[in-house]
């Protein structure tokens, strides 16, 4: 391999390697907004399960 | 804001444009008989800042529209924009560097005014993340934020023009008054890795709003069930 086919391939590797990094940084934060909705329908149904044990505690 | 159904079209597109770009700076667009194989870089390296120019003009417009109409949503546009603008930016001086480094002999060269222009720019921009993040969210933020991308652009058409009115010989220049200094298909894979390169922007940029705006409807979310 010449100097300058290294250099071509160092360039385009430059660009390939910081596109990668960049859609690994958006995938690992799709994995936190999943956990979060994840978090937040256990949140939701808790609620549900609690509010009518609530209204039968009320009207008792 | 693009339809969710869209995205993965324009995600395609852009793989495609990327993989025709490679196939035509390998295997049509002749060697340079200056350069000789060095050149090929060129067919990244521009595409990549003009890409990076057309993100931070997109993002000051984004800007001027927050300050202008109020538009809902301008802000984080604006700011997306330039995220992305300072990663192309960031590309641009890496894939510039290795080209000075086989042409030039060296990595960088201080008395190319349009290479230390668009060094000022790139930080000009890497700048606004510590303006945007040094104030607390809300419309102070996204206000002041706005005027400095705004103010920003200025230097778009100053580091694209140094070159053109300067006295510098370093950087080459290949785009004159009379056209385009090269071959047909040495243009021609030039505007396809532009069209690739503004395609994996315009991908990126939906992917990373998108995100974001998910994100803030989930804190949303939060605060009205833990209320």
């Amino acid at each position: 391999m010449t100097a300058a086919e290294k250099y071509v391939a160092g360039a385009y590797l430059v660009v390939f390697v910081v596109v990668l990094a960049y859609v690994l940084i958006i995938a690992t934060k799709l994995a936190r907004l999943e956990r979060e909705v994840a978090e937040l329908t256990e949140l939701a149904r808790e609620r549900r399960v609690q509010e009518p044990e609530r209204k039968a505690v009320a009207l008792g | 804001m693009l339809p969710a159904n869209r995205l993965p079209a324009l995600a395609t597109l852009a793989l495609g444009l990327m993989v025709a770009a490679v196939a035509l700076v390998a295997y049509v667009a002749p060697v340079d008989a200056n350069q000789g194989l060095s050149q090929k870089i060129f067919y990244f390296h521009v595409p990549v800042a003009l890409t990076a120019y057309a993100l931070f003009g997109w993002g000051a417009w984004r800007g001027l529209r927050h300050l202008w109409k109020r538009e809902q949503g301008a802000d984080l546009e604006s700011y997306v924009a330039i995220h992305l603008g300072v990663i192309f930016g960031a590309m641009t001086l890496l894939t510039g560097s290795i080209w000075a480094k086989i042409s030039w002999g060296r990595w960088w060269a201080w008395s190319s005014d349009q290479l230390v222009l668009f060094l000022v720019l790139f930080l000009f921009y890497s700048a606004y993340f510590m303006l945007r993040f040094s104030i607390e969210p809300g419309p102070q933020r996204a206000n002041l934020s706005a005027v400095y991308a705004v103010f920003g652009v200025a230097l778009i058409p100053v580091s694209f023009l140094a070159i053109r009115i300067s006295k510098d010989i370093i950087h080459p220049v290949v785009f004159k008054s009379t056209g385009p200094d090269m071959s047909g298909t040495m243009f021609l894979a030039f505007c396809v890795s532009w069209a690739a390169m503004l395609a994996l922007a315009a991908t990126l940029y939906h992917v990373e709003l998108a995100g974001k705006r998910l994100d803030a409807r989930l804190k949303e979310l939060r605060e009205a069930l833990t209320s």
